[in-house]
């Protein structure tokens, strides 16, 4: 059914659908609207039987949601920047102890300065926990990908995390289609969970692990990730059969037949990221797509490979940023295209005895010239962080930068380096203060005295 | 190599106060082994000699098995039962048992019995959440709170050893005030751990005004039985507040860990107590109270009070302490057990055990 809906109503429906028997939440913006959607509905009676837990932070949330799910309940629950931090720990626990438990983290900087609005450095801090992280283009994409994440989670036993931009996408309203009950409950069994604490056949979770067995512990969870590779297309192939509908899935190929520059991204950006190069390309013919990565971890190295193929240019489009070493994605990208063609799906992939996908050799990287010639050259673009907008315009100028050849390997897009400077000066002078608040007045967003 | 001695098995418990030491009547003596126990943590586990925390924890479980027909699910906090109780890929554990994190037991506790509720078999299934004291008044408490406010159906215990045992003997907030630990050494004057600090977990559980808070200790085993017996008999959360003794970190002789941990209660440092929805309800009372020192002396947590001409100074402070103990809960048989509101107590000026 088309519904106008908001995105966290969309994601809160979808969620919905997929009969939870556990969801668990502390608030935190702007996830806000998809907890109070949910609980609403618990209290309605609408979700019967399941349980709603008002917890008091997030660790107990995902502790709460550990619980359950060991229990043998669907849990969910969702987060959001601070609130995903605070619940590292559990994270890592959820996916060692390999309990399917899906969560939405609805994307958001992470402080100091504190900062409500959006980009990626929550989830993507959070990247090696362990959980498998899908990443949302639009709503229609997010709300998919949350019944789909069941599914894969529940499969594998593997938590996922379905990542969406803050405000962007979560307050957004648009025009979407929620399947039906009937659609989900044709797509999503019951949960039959692998491991389960029932007094009829007492089982030990989490016992103590030395040197060893560790290793073999964390390859296994390694070897369920490179599954969730063949899994996810998969998955999401069944969930078009039943709505009809392709979204989600490992990446996506935009206008990349010809193109010998590639911009690499994920999450909201996409949209006017694919307006300006349909923009470009029409005004000025330049030969630009796009590849919309979608899953994040596992990391789909073999089809990014592919859908970059012998492109001599990849940008990274970047919400988030590494400090003291630059694009997180880049790094990722790199790898993957250092893979010659042969072991494009990595040593431990290839051994994966259903992976028979051979590599096209149409769009295969030249290894002579990614390793010989250094290419394609590969540069990272940290965009949008903390909320600040992407705009056409600046995409417009940043990809014009990068056709005439002028742009930097690392490069902020829209930003004020004159402040940074100045503060920099001022430290160098000993009489910095605390940087926010300089910054802020040198923009002159704070009125206030001297330093 | 000598073969260790054959041990005895000891069936009967007798107790200390109630029957003026003749044996127990049959229903009322507590089974140490027998083929109808749970056993519910068995033998095989890597608990030191002498573990006051293993004691508790055997006859936690096996109670709360024995109350609910063997429906049980445990949520462990990281510790020392955790640890001695699965070095992979062995399990002490004869019931379903999940171990997540430091100072999250309460809320994993809290999830399982929230998924027995969704599906239905809240009323057959009960839930167990323990932890050390560490794992519970520290880092755990937020959880702990979390869960006595919710309302949540599990009873949470926590086997209190009063400081970090498995990391090696560093404070907690449950550490008394003198003791000597990796982090509280007696140096420079200072007396160990400082005086004036730390919380009542107990009192702590009781101002939730949850249905049922009890202290326990293992010097008395069947009074533990009881109290884990009645915690079952009530719905939503209760707390139990075990003090178990720790030969390691309390330089105390293996051997002689009931007798230290019945010293405890019997000076009035430790007192045993029952409240329901926040209000004091009963009081185990002292037979004989005895002077802070027969308690302090077998310990060498408390050495530094006894050598080089000591600290009389410390020995009279904490002796203030159980006085005062004795007073707040009426722990005397001749004295009248004060019935009422703790907390209000409290509030009148006087400062926690």
């Amino acid at each position: 059914m088309r519904e106008q809906i908001e995105g966290s109503q969309a994601v809160a429906q979808a969620v919905a659908r997929c009969r939870p028997e556990v969801i668990c939440a502390y608030p935190i913006t702007p996830q806000t609207h998809i907890v109070e959607a949910l609980s609403r509905m618990v209290r309605a009676g609408a979700l019967a039987p399941c349980e709603f837990v008002n917890v008091e932070s997030e660790l107990a949330a995902m502790s709460v949601a550990i619980g359950a799910c060991a229990a043998g309940a669907r849990a969910y629950t969702a987060t959001a920047s601070q609130g995903l931090l605070y619940m590292a720990e559990a994270l890592f626990n959820a996916s060692g102890l390999g309990l399917p438990i899906v969560m939405t983290v609805g994307n958001r900087a992470i402080g100091a300065p504190i900062n409500i609005w959006n980009d990626q450095s929550d989830s993507m801090a959070m990247r090696d926990c362990g959980w498998v992280q899908l990443y949302a283009a639009d709503n229609q994409e997010a709300l998919d990908m949350h019944v789909q994440a069941f599914r894969v989670a529940e499969e594998l036993s593997l938590p996922v995390m379905v990542c969406m931009d803050g405000f962007v996408l979560t307050h957004a309203v648009e025009p979407l289609e929620v399947p039906s009950q009937e659609q989900v409950d044709a797509f999503l069994p019951a949960f039959a969970p692998l491991q389960l604490l029932d007094p009829a056949d007492p089982v030990t979770i989490g016992a103590m692990v030395g040197p060893e067995a560790f290793t073999e512990v964390r390859v296994l969870a390694h070897a369920k990730h490179m599954q969730a590779l063949d899994a996810i297309p998969r998955i999401v192939g069944e969930y078009e059969q039943i709505t009809g509908r392709p979204s989600g899935g490992l990446l996506d190929r935009y206008r990349c037949d010809d193109a010998d520059t590639i911009v690499v991204a994920l999450g909201s950006v996409l949209g006017t990221l694919e307006e300006t190069i349909d923009e470009l390309r029409e005004q000025q013919g330049a030969a630009i797509g796009a590849v919309r990565l979608k899953t994040f971890r596992p990391f789909p190295r073999q089809e990014l490979a592919q859908a970059i193929g012998d492109a001599e240019r990849v940008i990274v489009l970047e919400r988030a940023f590494a400090v003291g070493a630059g694009g997180i994605v880049t790094d990722n990208v790199r790898a993957a295209l250092a893979l010659a063609p042969d072991q494009a799906g990595g040593p431990d992939r290839a051994r994966a005895p259903d992976r028979a996908r051979a590599p096209d050799p149409a769009r295969a990287p030249d290894p002579a010239r990614v390793q010989d010639q250094g290419r394609p050259r590969l540069h990272t673009v940290i965009a949008g962080l903390g909320g600040r907008a992407i705009t056409r315009r600046s995409l417009r100028g940043l990809l014009r930068r990068a056709l005439a050849g002028d742009l930097e390997e690392l490069y902020f897009l829209d930003l004020r380096a004159e402040v940074v400077e100045r503060e920099l000066e001022r430290a160098r002078k000993g009489v910095s203060g605390p940087h926010a608040e300089s910054i802020l007045r040198d923009l002159r967003m704070v009125m206030a005295g001297p330093v | 190599m000598s073969r260790p001695p054959e041990q005895r098995e000891r069936f009967y418990q007798t107790g200390t106060l109630a029957v003026g030491g003749r044996l127990l009547a049959e229903e009322q003596r507590t089974v140490q082994a027998g083929e109808s126990r749970a056993n519910a943590i068995t033998k095989g586990h890597r608990a030191c000699q002498g573990c006051g925390e293993a004691l508790g924890a055997r006859y936690v479980l096996d109670a709360a098995m024995r109350a609910t027909g063997g429906q049980v699910i445990a949520a462990n906090a990281t510790g020392c039962l955790e640890v001695f109780s699965t070095p992979y890929p062995e399990s002490s554990w004869r019931l379903p048992w999940i171990h997540s994190l430091f100072g999250n037991a309460p809320a994993v506790a809290s999830g399982v019995a929230a998924a027995l509720r969704a599906k239905g078999r809240a009323s057959e299934v009960r839930v167990v959440g323990q932890g050390g004291d560490g794992g519970t008044v520290d880092i755990g408490m937020a959880c702990l709170s979390g869960m006595f406010e919710r309302g949540d159906d599990v009873l949470y215990v926590c086997y209190d050893n009063q400081a970090y045992m498995n990391t090696g003997v560093q404070r907690s907030a449950a550490t008394p005030p003198a003791a000597r630990t990796a982090t509280t050494e007696p140096l420079g004057g200072h007396p160990g751990n400082e005086l004036g600090q730390g919380k009542s977990a107990p009192l702590i559980a009781m101002a939730h005004e949850i249905p049922y808070v009890a202290t326990a200790t293992v010097a008395e085993l069947r009074d533990l039985e009881a109290k884990v017996i009645r915690a079952m008999s009530f719905r939503g959360p209760r707390y139990l507040h075990v003090l178990v003794p720790c030969p390691l970190g309390w330089g105390s002789d293996p051997a002689q860990t009931i007798r230290i941990a019945r010293l405890a209660k019997e000076t009035g440092l430790f007192p045993v107590f029952e409240a329901l929805h926040g209000r004091l309800a009963a009081v185990s009372q002292i037979r004989r109270k005895l002077p802070v020192e027969e308690y302090l002396r077998p310990q060498r947590r408390y050495a530094h009070l006894f050598a080089d001409g000591g600290r009389p100074d410390l020995v009279a402070a904490l002796q203030a302490q159980a006085d005062r103990n004795v007073q707040r809960f009426g722990l005397l048989a001749e004295a009248e057990p004060r019935e009422g509101d703790l907390l209000h107590v409290l509030a009148d000026g006087e400062r926690g055990p």
